[in-house]
């Protein structure tokens, strides 16, 4: 009986929406009122000096939370707006990508505190006795966190589109707009979306640095999961650490429900590869919202007036035209660009020196650089810690498909959770022992990132071709030499991957795992991290920026020297 | 009938190797595609063919000389022009209909007129019902035909084919080849001229009206020649087959006319044909066994070995080149020396490949008489990479030096160490008498 409606047209059987629309309809309304309702509270009236009140009752919770996770959001669609332009702009002028690209490396490697303290009063003053500045800055360095990565991932996809598509795109006389959102966008939309996920992960290991803003002698708390937390740590209350993990859970997996597997989901159509391939776990929620009718349209809507931008802004002249006429590179513009950024460069230096000479003094670079190498032997250290306990695991894992693909689901999730949250649970034990804080808190450097390395080497082990597992088991490769000659080999690029983004959000990690408290109880290792910890809670201004630039040059100095390289090895030895 | 479309003169293009070195590609190329023909362009990879295409599509400018469309000068892709690319070019993330729609989107066409014309052309392309699926939920032939559908629908006057037909197996290249020529024939598309890029000689023989042989180093056209024979052709007809042999003999002129059409290159920096030794080994023994027996016709040598065209060539290059075959007027023959090399043993083989690599091959003496010099017998690739690069571009370079060191390791006269990118004697030569 049911089935008969398929025969009849489709507009009599579904107008008005379906029952898809329906049942649609209260999540849709549900989001678009919480969202309303967390944007009026961000704009009330606030003088600096206030206290906002804000309490650690659990019930306070979902409120705190979709402060935080509202902040979040908004920072992200900023991260994405800023990501466009960087990238558009970077790929294609060649004299601005000159400057760009590196200016991008050294804001990738500023801790994030290094920008809050420097905008904060800034943001302030934008908005006097209102809330909103507050805001801004607390959004602003949650943007820091998540832009950069980005921006590099779009900026790498936009450079690496096959020249086959790009000649056609040129062919078939596409406008640098309609070449933007039709072909570049797309192709960068894999890697993007992925990148996206990565950024949510890390501006939530910040929530509590961006909404307990304690820099540059402010006292603020924004209400939000961040404060919640930093007033249970004063007032060493566990209960509430404990509510506020179950909290972040409850967020975590909401949004990954809501938006992520959805986006994921619907971005499994812009893989590149043309043909078979491993296919995105499927979305309740995309299958939902393309069995509706109404809410489907509005999309559509979208979609139709972006494409009826193609015809304002296309090419209204073809290569036959002398606007078409390419005007001749100057080697002399060129010349002339490369010493303005020498001078610059130089001009810089000289304002360095002057600045280290007159305010810190070069005992305190050393120091700096002292402190630096002790954080740089303690990720050295755990990463390969980490290494040896999860590369072992991560083969075997991967190597059982029937685990693999749980397995690497968890490990992807244990990454995104926030592990300084752990942090209280570590200082009560090292108190209680009374522990050496230089080896134990270590650990909580690579306690969040650990995961990198476990689920690259997962997806690396079970991407082994089935042919040389069945070689190494006709050869009868056993023992040592069964990891020497077959398997370490093949999951060193992946684990290499891994590595790299390990060691990245550890030399970040360190600036919260050198220097923890717990209500008035303060642990503290030596190292770059804590310097910048402990000079930030004092407002030290001309010290934060040594100690951001230290960091900087140990961050650059790794990458260049030890990652890339190890990179380069696999890309050209070890790649199947 | 024959006005012409697109017109070349003394078109010259370069490219600067990383060092900063230009390096001729084309040089003084004339030639004018008119309304009403298909022309082949053929030629060893290398020969400039592709850039040419590229430079009438609009694609790269020209360094020399003047592009002109439609009496107008060329300076970027123009409108009545369109392509199909040897990897199709779809957008994968657009529907059959939205790739189609693709170059009518950009020029601003109403959407309704858009899907008029786009299920006119799919139609044309014998695509009807796919309009709605994915390129990567297609076959590779289908896909070319969603490639050939976008580009007919913006009823280009001139249509550019890179190798259109190369990614397809034989069966459906072949097919989509006679489709084509049947819409050009019945007039059904609103194109006036063809330009195919081919490696394929039999595919330039059937299709075109003008096939124009390239030469390489710099690449210019070596000759021209016209096919008046009525379509649609039968490759096996005795015409076209004799037609198939002449080019042939054109194609393989230039190496065994030798040096004289040389630049003036350093000899040591010649480029040498992409041949793998065990594929000239097995071409060798083909040709010396039944029904060859020491003398074959290149067409059906390519057939006997299943070998394309593109395959086959370089190694009819490398074996005269080395003298274990002697190349004369499309025809291959066995030399005493090939000969005697199909009867040795693989010692044997391996020591007369070896002399005649060191006799012949300029680039192979010199690599192993530099490192005869060396007291540890070795030196690094990079000093020979760099000598190459000042005639060709680095991949070109590393991908010559890839084959003489294939090819002087199988003659045991040096080996390459791939984790140190060093070259060295062979152990037990080090003294190298």
């Amino acid at each position: 009986m049911a089935n008969f409606k398929q025969y009849l047209p489709r507009q009599i059987v579904d107008s008005g929406g379906n029952r898809w629309d329906l049942l649609l309809l209260p999540l849709v309304l549900a989001v678009i009122i919480l969202l309303a309702f967390g944007a009026k509270q961000m704009a009330r009236p606030y003088h600096v000096g206030e206290t906002i009140p804000l309490s650690l009752d659990a019930w306070m919770l979902p409120y705190y939370l979709l402060r935080t996770t509202l902040r979040m959001f908004i920072a992200l669609g900023a991260s994405l707006l800023f990501s466009c332009a960087f990238a558009a702009l970077a790929a294609k002028n060649k004299a601005a990508e000159k400057i760009m690209l590196p200016l991008l490396d050294i804001l990738q490697s500023i801790p994030i505190l290094g920008f809050l303290s420097i905008t904060v009063t800034g943001f302030i003053a934008l908005f006097p006795g209102n809330l909103l500045g507050v805001e801004c800055a607390a959004i602003f360095a949650i943007f820091t966190s998540q832009a950069w990565n980005m921006a590099f991932s779009l900026y790498q996809s936009i450079k690496t589109v096959p020249g086959e598509l790009v000649e056609a795109a040129h062919v078939f006389q596409l406008s640098s707009w309609q070449r933007f959102w039709r072909l570049e966008l797309p192709y960068a939309m894999p890697g993007l979306l992925w990148n996206m996920m990565m950024s949510m992960s890390g501006g939530w290991f910040f929530v509590v640095a961006s909404e307990a803003i304690s820099v540059s002698n402010q006292n603020i708390k924004l209400p939000g999961m961040g404060s919640y937390i930093a007033m249970a740590i004063e007032a060493r209350n566990l209960g509430a650490i404990a509510w506020a993990i179950g909290g972040m859970l409850v967020g975590i997996l909401l949004y990954d429900q809501l938006f992520f597997r959805p986006l994921l989901a619907w971005a499994d159509k812009f893989r590149f590869e043309t043909s078979g391939g491993d296919t995105a776990q499927p979305s309740w929620l995309l299958t939902w919202l393309r069995r509706t009718d109404r809410i489907q349209a509005v999309g559509l809507k979208a979609i139709a007036l972006l494409e009826r931008s193609f015809t304002v802004f296309r090419r209204e002249y073809d290569g036959t035209s002398i606007r078409a006429r390419p005007s001749p590179p100057s080697a002399n513009a060129m010349r002339i660009w490369d010493a303005v950024i020498a001078a610059l460069v130089l001009f810089a230096a000289w304002r360095l020196l002057t600045f280290i000479h007159g305010e810190v003094g070069w005992h305190e670079v050393g120091n700096v650089l002292l402190l630096g190498s002790y954080t740089l032997i303690r990720v050295m250290v755990l990463i390969a810690l980490s290494a040896l306990l999860w590369v072992p695991i991560g083969v075997w894992v991967g190597m059982n498909p029937r685990w693999a693909g749980r397995l690497q689901a968890i490990a992807q999730f244990m990454a995104a959770f926030p592990a300084n949250l752990m942090f209280p649970i570590a200082v009560i034990l090292i108190h209680h022992w009374h522990l050496n804080t230089e080896i134990w808190l270590s650990p909580l450097m690579v306690l969040g990132t650990q995961w990198y390395i476990l689920f690259n080497v997962i997806a690396g082990a079970s991407s082994i071709p089935t042919e040389l597992r069945y070689a190494a088991q006709n050869l009868g490769l056993s023992g040592w030499l069964k990891w020497r000659r077959y398997l370490l080999p093949a999951v060193f690029p992946s684990f290499v991957t891994g590595a790299i983004t390990a060691s990245g959000g550890s030399w970040n990690a360190s600036i919260v795992a050198e220097y923890v408290t717990w209500g008035d109880t303060t642990l503290q290792a030596h190292g770059i991290g804590s310097y910048i910890a402990q000079m930030t809670a004092q407002g030290d201004f001309p010290r934060i920026a040594l100690g951001i630039g230290v960091m900087c040059i140990f961050v650059m100095g790794l990458n260049n020297f030890v990652w890339r390289k190890l990179y380069e090895l696999a890309e050209n030895r070890m790649h199947f | 009938m024959t006005s012409p479309i697109v017109e070349l003169k003394r078109v010259g293009k370069s490219f600067r190797s990383a060092d900063g070195t230009a390096r001729s590609v084309l040089e003084d190329v004339d030639f004018t595609l008119r309304e009403g023909e298909i022309v082949a362009l053929l030629g060893q990879s290398g020969s400039g063919k592709s850039t040419l295409l590229r430079i009438m599509a609009g694609l790269i400018p020209a360094d020399d000389g003047d592009v002109r469309y439609r009496n107008q000068p060329l300076y970027g892709p123009a409108r009545g022009i369109a392509m199909v690319f040897q990897s199709f070019a779809l957008f994968p993330w657009l529907t059959v209909q939205q790739n189609v729609e693709l170059g009518l989107e950009a020029r601003g066409i109403s959407p309704e007129e858009r899907a008029v014309r786009a299920e006119k052309a799919i139609e044309l392309i014998g695509l009807s019902g796919f309009e709605g699926a994915l390129p990567r939920e297609l076959s590779g032939g289908m896909r070319q035909r969603v490639g050939i559908a976008r580009a007919l629908v913006v009823e280009p006057e001139v249509l550019l084919m890179d190798e259109a037909f190369s990614a397809l197996d034989v069966l459906t290249g072949e097919r989509l080849r006679e489709d084509i020529l049947e819409l050009w024939q019945g007039g059904q598309m609103p194109t006036k001229a063809i330009l195919v890029v081919s490696h394929n000689i039999e595919e330039a023989v059937v299709m075109a009206d003008r096939v124009l042989v390239f030469a390489s180093d710099p690449g210019r056209v070596r000759s021209e020649l016209a096919i008046n024979l009525p379509r649609p052709r039968d490759p096996n007809s005795p015409a076209i087959r004799s037609l198939i042999d002449e080019v042939y003999a054109l194609m393989t002129a230039s190496r065994a006319g030798l040096p004289t059409e040389e630049p003036a290159y350093s000899p040591y920096a010649a480029r040498l044909p992409e041949a793998g030794v065990s594929s000239m080994e097995g071409v060798l023994e083909l040709l010396a066994a039944h029904p060859f027996s020491g003398r074959a016709d290149l067409p059906q040598l390519v057939e006997e070995s299943e070998l394309t065209d593109e395959e086959l060539l370089p190694i009819v290059n490398a074996l005269h080149m080395l003298e274990f075959a002697i190349v004369a007027h499309g025809d291959i023959q066995l030399s005493s020396l090939g000969q005697h090399y199909v009867d040795g043993n693989n010692a044997l083989r391996h020591e007369l490949f070896g002399q005649q690599l060191l006799t012949h091959v300029p680039l192979a003496a010199h690599i192993r008489h530099s490192l005869e010099q060396e007291e540890s017998g070795e030196l690094p690739e990079e000093a020979f990479l760099k000598l190459l690069r000042e005639s060709m571009n680095t991949e070109e370079a590393e991908r010559v030096l890839n084959v003489a060191i294939e090819w002087g390791r199988y003659g045991e006269a040096f080996e390459y160490n791939y984790h140190t990118g060093t070259i060295h004697l062979p152990d037990g030569s080090t003294d190298g008498q």
